[in-house]
């Protein structure tokens, strides 16, 4: 899965979607509304509801772009606007430089069959025809001809994992196997961007998360542009390279998973992070520290040790010049190194430490962090030390308690007493700068 | 108090004697369509010896429902031939035929329409109110004055009288689509006829035969009113009875109206619950004239 999440960061520069200023009214005065909502008065007539107010987002190629909110918020009507099937009541939205407001209904078929698919809810197949004519359905709007878009179709129906269903109707399938040939049908169609409403809400949670995962593992082998619309939160983090909240049909805040979970914009959704299974979005580089006891491998072992009394470390991380992560040294060992007269690091330095990328979720780095004695080391590919998590940082980020407000003690419970390395250090102040 | 009266009957008279004089070439026109559709039907019906189509009667209760009503079907026959008024239900059999089809031609269009655009829908439903709650002798009177007496006449007032339920139930099964589905098809970027003959008329198909069963059963019902204005058949019968209080003849033409009633309901009954083919039975039902004789 860290796999899948990597390739998923390959997202690029270019704008393929972008709403500015949308807004849908539905009601009577729909032009006044948006008048009215513009200039900040948000007292409308009871027979007038804003669906959506104010939505400028930009969606890039290859991106999972999420949209999330609860039942009423306006993420429905959203992506609604986003293919023409809502006609927006002010607003432009661009699909590819071309504004879809602006454009005949029939430019507008021409686009929808050319670049936007959509999977639904409650997967809206058509009954009366089999999976395979299903799957084939946008080809066929299209103008394929049949041989070419039945054989196009029975790779994708393959591709969801659905060989050997082809000639059933939809109505003999589970609820998870339907969703899977609304996901064929909507990739069949080969268009830039998948529109996806709520396509798991009505799956049950096991067969979500594997369609989550599976929809993650298909985009990174097709790099369609998604964007996805969930009223679960878990799911939005979990999939969603950047999350549009909305909130009564405005998008309260748009930024990563992390952004959000870790600097909510305001209460609405702080209170909305809550609950969210922090561990699954929170990544090493976002809650690390910058490494604070760390001794070149050249200040010998006195060096370490003074690091460690200075910075009240029980573990010390060493590296080399240019900052590559060599190892660690425990508070004992350099202790009883120095009383032995040991004056070099290397002979004493744990060289199997566990290290983590930037880019690794919390999840999977809790075993390593309870049965190493180190801080877990975060180290860019290349090997370079880039900050630390103490296991204390770690617990503090995944019960949401702010790190911010004061100093978290970055230490491990010492397992020698400051004294202790204080007298070592003193009694023995033998040769010093020898190593140098 | 009794000063006031509304004069809309003389405004109605005098709508039709306009009417008369002025557009007269086009119930002309209407009158030889009509009638010449009937002959047709009716030369297919009554021509052939009565085995012949009774045989392809059976047939058809056969292929649309199996054995039981194939049976049923031969009895029915065999009593409606015993009783001696296989003519007379064949005349019958064809006026419900013509005017069914041409109801059907006219009321599930006028659905479609009215499911597409809300305004028609408001405007239709008190018509198709008035259309179905007027008692149907009311129908034949200007049905008289503009086509004669005959066949006609009893033909129009059966469409007439017969067409509101397929307009309701095809509006009602189009409106009924799940919503989502059609959406899908506009988001793959089809368009709105392709939506309309690939995804809303399949799925309101069930709906929209109820609603062609329901012509069907009215214009049945129409058969012994259009016998009073000389449409002929089991209509005919009735009315001759009634006249000379004859309560056997009375019966047996009543007992054959019956017998009709209950083969065309249960035959275009199925036609909604029969897997596959639902489509191209619809088809074969509103070719006009070829419906019942040709599967």
């Amino acid at each position: 899965m860290n796999a899948v999440r990597q390739e998923l960061s390959h997202v690029s520069d270019d704008v393929i979607l972008k709403s500015t200023q949308l807004y849908k009214i539905f009601g009577k005065n729909e032009a006044a509304t948006v008048e009215k909502l513009r200039r900040g008065e948000n007292d409308l007539p009871p027979d007038t509801t804003a669906a959506v107010i104010d939505a400028s987002f930009e969606v890039h190629r290859g991106e999972i772009f999420v949209v999330m909110g609860l039942s009423g918020s306006g993420k429905s009507t959203l992506i609604r606007m986003l293919n023409g099937l809502l006609e927006p009541t002010s607003g432009s939205v661009e699909v590819l430089g071309t504004d879809i407001t602006a454009i005949s209904p029939k430019q507008l078929r021409q686009v929808r069959k050319d670049h936007i698919s959509m999977v639904f809810q409650h997967f809206a197949l058509l009954p009366h025809r089999s999976v395979i004519d299903n799957v084939a359905y946008g080809l066929e709007i299209q103008g394929m001809p049949a041989a070419a878009r039945l054989e196009r179709a029975s790779e994708v129906t393959k591709l969801v994992g659905l060989a050997g269903w082809e000639q059933h109707l939809p109505g003999e399938l589970s609820g998870g196997m339907r969703q899977r040939v609304g996901l064929a049908r909507a990739l069949a169609a080969d268009t830039d961007i998948l529109l996806m409403d709520e396509a798991f809400s009505a799956l049950d949670p096991l067969i979500r998360r594997e369609m989550q995962e599976q929809l993650l593992e298909l985009q990174s082998t097709l790099g369609k542009t998604i964007i996805f619309i969930t009223h679960d939160l878990n799911e939005a983090m979990f999939l969603g390279d950047r999350i549009a909240v909305m909130r009564d049909g405005r998008i309260v805040q748009t930024g990563t998973p992390e952004d959000i979970l870790t600097d909510p914009a305001n209460d609405y959704v702080a209170q909305f992070v809550q609950d969210v299974d922090r561990s699954r979005v929170l990544t090493a580089s976002s809650v690390m520290e910058a490494v604070s006891a760390v001794s070149p491998l050249s200040a010998g072992l006195r060096g370490a040790l003074r690091v460690m009394r200075d910075r009240q470390a029980s573990t010390v991380l060493v590296t080399d010049r240019r900052g590559m992560l060599l190892g660690g040294i425990r508070d004992r060992d350099a202790v009883s190194g120095v009383r032995r007269g040991d004056r070099d690091l290397q002979a004493l330095l744990d060289t199997d430490l566990h290290t983590v990328s930037p880019d690794d979720l919390l999840t999977d780095m809790l075993e390593a962090s309870i049965e190493s004695p180190y801080p877990l080391a975060v180290v860019d590919p290349g090997g370079r030390l880039l900050g630390m998590l103490p296991r204390v940082t770690l617990l503090a980020a995944l019960g949401n308690i702010d790190t911010t407000t004061g100093p978290t003690p970055v230490v491990d419970t010492s397992t020698i007493s400051l004294d202790v390395i204080s007298q070592t250090l003193d009694a023995m102040p033998a040769a010093e700068q020898v190593t140098r | 108090m009794n000063d006031f009266r509304i004069p809309l009957g003389d405004v109605v008279k005098e709508f039709t004697s306009f009417l008369l004089t002025n557009v007269a070439w086009l119930f002309d026109t209407l009158r030889g369509f009509f009638s010449s559709f009937y002959d047709l039907i009716e030369l297919a019906l009554a021509g052939p010896p009565f085995w012949v189509v009774g045989l392809v009667l059976v047939a058809i209760a056969f292929a649309a429902k199996g054995w039981k009503l194939a049976l049923g079907t031969a009895l029915g026959v065999t009593l409606v031939v015993g009783l001696g008024q296989w003519d007379a239900s064949m005349e019958s059999l064809a006026l419900v035929v013509v005017a069914a089809s041409i109801a059907i031609a006219v009321s599930v269009p006028l659905g479609i329409w009215a499911a597409r655009s809300s305004t028609v829908s408001v405007v239709l439903r008190p018509i198709l109110d008035f259309m179905q709650t007027m008692p149907a002798f009311v129908y034949l009177i200007p049905a008289i004055l503009l086509f004669r007496v005959g066949i006609v006449p009893g033909i129009v007032a059966t469409i007439v009288f017969a067409m509101a339920p397929g307009a309701r139930l095809t509006e009602l099964g189009i409106r009924g689509v799940d919503k989502e589905v059609v959406e899908a098809g506009f988001a793959f970027g089809a368009s709105p006829s392709r939506v309309l003959r690939q995804i809303q008329l399949p799925l309101a198909m069930p709906t929209i035969l109820a609603g062609i069963n329901q012509i069907i059963m009215l214009s049945l019902s129409m058969v012994v009113i259009a016998g009073m204005v000389g449409a002929g058949g089991l209509g005919s019968e009735v009315v001759s009875a009634l006249q000379r209080v004859d309560v056997g003849k009375g019966f047996e033409a009543g007992l054959a109206v019956v017998l009709l009633a209950i083969y065309l309901d249960r035959v275009t009954g199925s036609l909604g619950t029969r897997k596959g083919g639902v489509v191209s039975s619809v088809v074969a039902l509103l070719r006009p004239g070829r419906g019942p004789v040709s599967v």
